[in-house]
């Protein structure tokens, strides 16, 4: 079995608002798998009820080959959940959660060891409610390691973080994928999904608007990329006729050049070289998955 | 069950770093038990029954801890766990959902044994309290009026939508029932009309049946209690089941 996750059809409505519709998507083992979308998009929704957290209201959902409410205690035995909100008693001291959390399971890994490598090996006497909040999530990174699970959920692991802390959790993210484990993981960040994820879902108002990976996500529903450089001489008769090229825009002695394909910035440079134009300082921005979104969804995904 | 004791062990530690919740269970009874055994002393009086003022207070004020216990700490406990999302964290692990709610039960029964044992003692070695019933007797009624009053901060814990309102709701609950059901001021010193409202508060009970008992009693003077007070607890333990939520 190669699929860690695999979920058909999954409905979810709280009353008269329907949080998560017709959702479908595998996870295979080993990869770290993005559900990412807008506050609200149904992500957490979904995640939990992956996790057996929640009972969707129709769909089937099998999670390393179990059913999450049937087979929740065996299934929570395997992986290792860091939920959106969530808290350890304010007085409890670090050893102590991990100790406590220990005794959940059948097996767990070394606890020194699993503190040092989160860096709170010195925050072990620190009460929760003493820890900053990205000690907090280590912590919780910690005991969602503790029992070794294959399967990992991360929901919204850097909200709140500041950029630092953010960029080391991405670190921790990669090398938990590294030790051969699956993540599921769901940010709204789209440059943190980009970052880490091998495979991604969009998700926008319950739905599911595209799944791929990053790179073919930009590709299939990127908008133009933008080439830009500076040059004294005149080169639009030079750069007319190159295939997927755009709009030329002269702003002072920058020129803009927009347009499509992955060959546009050599036959650009190449264009420039033939016809001895020199020229200066050339930069490319490529479009991300920022722009993704807002071509899927028409709208920004900043909250 | 590993699971459970440790469980249990951990809410204990933390329940002693909680100084209200812990004053109200161990040091208020005994400040109530030097203040008014203090100013009354503990000689026979007609009015308890040939009693002494502190033989009829500790049972009374172990009523007393049996409320604070479950309308307050209790039911603030709970509802701050799933306030916080304490309890949601806990139920993505492998343990059982009944038992984090019953090592937090256990632990708040422990503590008010220990805060009737320490009345016990301090009742025996400053005043000579005086004991005529039958301690297995009065341990098992103990036991099964904490559990009543428990289920009662379970649907004050079900039903309060914040740990804030939990408190609240607590409170309004707690202070006029010690007060009537003689859980502090013995309710022989009550007016008539106020001793037949408290009839109605279920503290009332738990006050009567542990005084008598502790006085020598026998249980089938007690039925009416003790129906009231099983009953109580089934009422309470169905809306809690109905209503509880975990987040």
């Amino acid at each position: 079995m190669t699929q860690a996750i695999r979920i058909e059809n999954l409905h979810k409505a709280y009353r008269s608002t329907v949080a998560v519709e017709d959702v479908s998507f595998e996870v295979s083992k080993g990869e770290i798998f993005g559900v990412v979308g807008p506050n609200g998009a149904g992500k957490t929704t979904s995640i939990e009820c992956i996790e057996g957290l929640r009972q969707g209201d129709r769909g089937h959902i099998s999670v390393l080959g179990l059913d999450p409410q049937s087979q929740s205690r065996e299934l929570r035995q395997r992986v290792g959940v860091q939920l959106q909100q969530s808290a350890l008693p304010a007085r409890i001291k670090v050893w102590e959660a991990l100790d406590l959390y220990a005794s959940f399971y059948d097996c767990v890994v070394d606890r020194q060891r699993l503190l040092e490598r989160l860096d709170l090996a010195e925050k072990s006497e620190a009460s929760f409610a003493k820890l900053s909040g990205g000690q907090k999530q280590r912590l919780f990174i910690a005991l969602a390691l503790l029992n070794d699970p294959d399967l990992v959920f991360l929901d919204e692991l850097t909200t709140g973080l500041d950029p630092q802390s953010r960029r080391s959790m991405w670190d921790l993210v990669l090398e938990i994928r590294d030790q051969g484990k699956t993540v599921l993981l769901t940010t709204h960040f789209m440059e943190e999904a980009e970052r880490l994820c091998d495979r991604l879902a969009i998700m926008d108002h319950g739905r599911i608007v595209a799944l791929d990976s990053p790179s073919n996500l930009i590709q299939k529903f990127g908008s133009e990329s933008r080439i830009t450089f500076s040059t004294e001489e005149s080169c639009s008769s030079a750069l007319e006729g190159i295939r997927g090229i755009g709009k030329l825009i002269r702003q002072g002695d920058r020129m803009v050049v927009q347009g499509h394909g992955d060959q546009l910035i050599g036959d650009v440079v190449n264009a420039l070289t033939t016809n001895g134009i020199s020229f200066r300082d050339l930069r490319t921005e490529q479009s991300n998955l920022e722009d993704v979104f807002l071509t899927l969804t028409g709208k920004e995904i900043r909250d | 069950m590993r699971g459970l004791s440790k469980l249990t062990w951990t809410e204990l530690k933390l329940f002693l770093r909680e100084p209200m919740a812990a004053f109200f269970t161990l040091a208020f009874p005994l400040m109530l038990l030097f203040l008014f055994g203090g100013i009354y002393g503990n000689r026979p009086a007609a009015i308890f029954g040939g009693l002494g003022m502190v033989d009829v207070s500790v049972p009374a004020y172990t009523a007393m801890i049996i409320g604070s216990s479950g309308l307050l700490s209790l039911g603030i406990a709970i509802a701050s766990y799933r306030e916080t999302g304490v309890l949601k964290r806990l139920k993505a692990t492998p343990i059982r959902p009944q038992t984090i709610l019953a090592a937090q039960v256990a632990v708040i029964y422990v503590m008010t044994i220990l805060g009737m044992g320490l009345l016990i003692v301090a009742g025996r070695l400053v005043y000579g309290l005086r004991f005529g019933g039958n301690a297995l007797s009065v341990f098992v009624a103990f036991t099964a009026s904490a559990m009543c009053v428990f289920s009662l901060g379970f649907v004050l814990a079900s039903l309060a939508p914040t740990a804030r309102a939990a408190q609240v709701a607590g409170m309004v609950i707690f202070y006029p029932m010690i007060f009537l059901s003689g859980a502090t001021i013995p309710r022989e010193t009550l007016p008539e009309a106020v001793r037949q409202y408290s009839r109605l508060l279920p503290l009332t009970h738990v006050v009567t049946l542990l005084r008598g008992l502790w006085a020598g009693g026998s249980w089938n003077n007690y039925v009416m209690e003790i129906s009231v007070l099983a009953g109580t607890a089934i009422v309470a333990v169905l809306i809690s089941i109905k209503t509880f939520r975990w987040e």
